[in-house]
C-alpha cells in the first residue's frame, strides 16, 4: 500500500506549490473571509453581514436563511415570514447553481475541524477503511425532517454542530466545544471524514440541491491517469471518483456527477497530470448532456 | 442509459440495510425526542424578548440566527449554548442582570426574519415577557414596613404595572405598610424591578407568565363585576331567611 506521506508531491514538483494548492488556498481564503465578516460586527462593529449562517442580513438588505434550517422550522409547524423565504431561495439558487455540498467546503466553519482532522489522518498514516456506512446521512436526514412532526420543535437543532459552531463563534461557545472536540476525535481516530462524510444530515441536504448544478468536476485528460491515486487519498468521498477515472470502458463519461461531491478541487491540485478540471455546463465538450450517470 | 455494471442489491439486503438505519435513527431520535421534550420547561429565569410567541411556537419558529441579539442596542440578549438549560440557539435574557430597556421602535423584534418575535407588535407596552413577581414577602424591606420603593421606582410604567397599596402595619399596630402590587394587564415582565432590588437576591422576580399566573374556573363568577354589569344585585337585597327557633321557646 501507498505511503499516504507521499500525497501531492508528485504534483507540486511538477506544477509547483501554489498551482498544487490553489484550491485549497482559495477555499481556506473564502471561509475565513466569511468568518471575519460575520466576525467584524460583533468583535468591531463593522456591520457587513448579520446574525450567522442560520440566517443573516447582508447589507441590511440582502437575506440568507438556511433552507435545511427553513424546513426543520415549517416541520415542526411554522409558517415563516416572506423574509426567511426569499433568503432561502437565493440560497437555494445560488448553491443550485455552483453546487449543494459548494456550502460544506466553501463554507461551513466544521470543514476547517474535519479537514484538519483528515490531514492529522494523513500524516499518522492512519489505514483507511470502511467502518460505517455513508448512507447514514440519508437516514439522519429523514429522521432530522420527521421528528418535528412529532415534538413540535426543532429537535435536531438542540444538538445540531454545524449551526452550534458557526453560532459558537460568533455569539459565544459556551461548552460547545466538547462536542467539536469529539467531531475532531471522531475524524481522526473514529471513521475518516466521519462526520461530513457520513453522518451530517445537512451535507446531505445540501448534496439533494447538487442535482441542478452547472459546476461539477471532470476528468477531462483521464486517459493521462497514471494510476497514482492521489486524488482518492485527498478526495472526502473516494468512491465518486472510480466511475469518471476509470469508467471509459463501461462508457461512463468523465464528469464526476455523484451529488455527495463538495467541489472542493483538492483532486484537481494533487493530480499531477492534470487529468481534472472544474467545468461548467457551458463549456461545450465537458457538458452534462455527454457526463456519465447520476448514481 | 450507462452500461456500468450495477452491484445488485438483494431484497434481503435491502431489507437488512433499511432496518439497519431504521433502527439506528429511532435510537438517536428517540433520545432527542427526549431533549426536545425537557428544552420546553427551562430554566423559568430565561426570559424570551418581546413579542416571543408562546414557548413551543417560539422553539418551532426561531432560527437561531442572533440577529435580534445583534439588533439590540443594550447587549441584553444572548443565546442559548450548547449543554444550556434552554433550547439551543434561542436567544434569552437574564431580568437580574440585563433586563428589557422597552426600545420604542423594537428592534429585535423587526430584525426576526421568521416572525418568531410577532411582527403584530407595535408598542412595546403590548409585550409580555413575562410577568413581576413580589415572591419573597419576608424579605422585601416594603413588607416590613420600611420604604424602600426601589422596584415601584424604577418601573417604566410606574402606577401603572407596580403600584404601592396601603396597608395596616400589623407589626407596629400604628404604622402604615406600602406594598408593591403589581398588575398583570399592564406589566411588560421587562425586569426592571427584578435589577433594582436592593437585596442580596431579589424579593421581586420576573417569571414567565404561565408560571405566575393562576386562573379562575370558567364558570365561576366574581359577584361584585356581576352586580355592576347588571346594574342592580342579581338576588334580592335582603335575604329572608326562615326563622328558626328552637322548639322549646315557641
Amino acid at each position: 500500500m501507498k505511503n499516504n506521506q507521499s500525497l501531492g508531491t508528485a504534483a507540486i514538483s511538477k506544477k509547483g506549490w501554489l498551482l498544487a494548492n490553489r484550491f485549497l488556498i482559495l477555499r481556506r481564503i473564502v471561509q475565513v473571509t466569511i468568518l471575519t465578516l460575520f466576525l467584524l460586527g460583533p468583535l468591531a462593529g463593522i456591520w457587513i453581514i448579520k446574525g450567522n449562517l442560520s440566517s443573516s442580513l447582508l447589507l441590511g438588505v440582502v437575506p440568507f436563511t438556511d433552507p435545511f434550517m427553513l424546513f426543520q422550522s415549517m416541520a415542526s409547524g411554522h409558517l415563516p415570514l416572506f423574509q426567511a423565504f426569499l433568503g432561502a431561495l437565493i440560497v437555494v439558487l445560488f448553491y443550485g447553481l455552483v453546487g449543494g455540498r459548494v456550502f460544506c467546503s466553501w463554507v461551513c466553519p466544521v470543514n476547517l475541524l474535519t479537514d484538519a482532522a483528515a490531514w492529522c489522518r494523513r500524516k499518522l498514516n492512519l489505514r483507511k477503511e470502511k467502518v460505517i456506512s455513508r448512507q447514514w446521512r440519508y437516514w439522519i436526514l429523514a429522521m432530522v425532517m420527521i421528528l418535528p412532526l412529532f415534538t413540535g420543535v426543532m429537535s435536531w437543532e438542540l444538538v445540531n454542530p454545524v449551526s452550534a459552531f458557526n453560532r459558537g463563534l460568533f455569539f459565544g461557545m459556551g461548552l460547545g466545544w466538547v462536542l467539536f472536540l469529539m467531531i475532531f476525535l471522531f475524524d481522526l481516530l473514529a471513521v475518516e471524514n466521519g462526520w461530513c462524510g457520513h453522518l451530517c444530515p445537512m451535507g446531505a441536504f445540501y448534496s439533494l440541491i447538487n442535482r441542478t448544478s452547472l459546476m461539477k468536476v471532470s476528468a477531462v485528460k483521464r486517459d493521462k491517469c497514471t494510476d497514482c491515486s492521489d486524488c482518492f487519498d485527498v478526495c472526502p468521498e473516494p468512491a465518486i471518483l472510480k466511475g469518471p477515472v476509470y469508467g471509459k470502458k463501461h462508457e461512463i463519461g468523465p464528469l464526476v456527477k455523484d451529488l455527495t461531491c463538495t467541489n472542493c478541487g483538492r483532486c484537481v491540485d494533487v493530480c499531477a497530470e492534470n487529468v481534472f478540471q472544474i467545468t461548467t455546463v457551458l463549456s461545450g465538450k465537458n457538458s452534462l448532456a455527454k457526463g456519465g450517470e447520476i448514481k | 442509459m450507462s452500461k456500468r455494471p450495477q452491484r445488485k442489491v438483494t431484497r434481503r439486503q435491502f431489507l437488512v440495510n433499511a432496518s439497519k438505519g431504521a433502527c439506528g435513527v429511532g435510537f438517536m431520535g428517540l433520545g432527542l425526542a427526549g431533549y426536545s421534550n425537557q428544552s420546553q420547561s427551562f430554566n423559568p429565569q430565561m426570559l424570551r424578548p418581546p413579542g416571543a410567541l408562546a414557548e413551543l411556537d417560539f422553539q418551532s419558529a426561531c432560527i437561531r440566527c442572533g440577529l435580534c441579539v445583534e439588533a439590540c442596542p443594550y447587549d441584553m440578549l444572548k443565546l442559548g449554548r450548547l449543554f444550556q438549560p434552554i433550547a439551543t440557539g434561542t436567544p434569552y435574557f437574564l431580568a437580574r442582570t440585563d433586563p428589557c430597556e422597552m426600545c420604542e421602535d423594537i428592534p429585535c423584534k423587526a430584525a426576526c426574519p421568521t416572525g418568531a418575535l410577532d411582527p403584530e407588535l407595535n408598542n412595546i407596552d403590548d409585550a409580555r415577557m413575562g410577568l413581576a413577581v413580589l415572591i419573597d414577602q419576608e424579605n422585601c424591606l416594603n413588607f416590613q414596613g420600611l420604604r424602600c420603593d426601589v422596584c415601584y421606582r424604577v418601573c417604566p410604567l410606574i402606577d401603572d404595572a407596580i403600584t404601592l397599596e396601603m396597608h395596616r402595619n400589623q407589626r407596629t399596630g400604628h404604622h402604615a405598610v406600602f406594598i408593591p402590587t403589581v398588575h398583570s394587564y399592564v406589566c411588560t415582565g421587562c425586569g426592571k424591578c427584578e435589577e433594582a432590588c436592593v437585596l442580596e437576591k431579589a424579593a421581586i422576580k420576573v417569571l414567565p407568565i404561565e408560571l405566575a399566573k393562576g386562573e379562575l374556573g370558567k364558570h365561576y363568577r366574581w359577584g361584585w363585576e356581576e352586580k355592576e354589569k347588571a346594574g342592580s344585585s342579581l338576588i334580592d337585597e335582603v335575604l329572608d331567611l326562615p326563622d328558626r327557633v328552637p322548639e322549646v321557646l315557641k
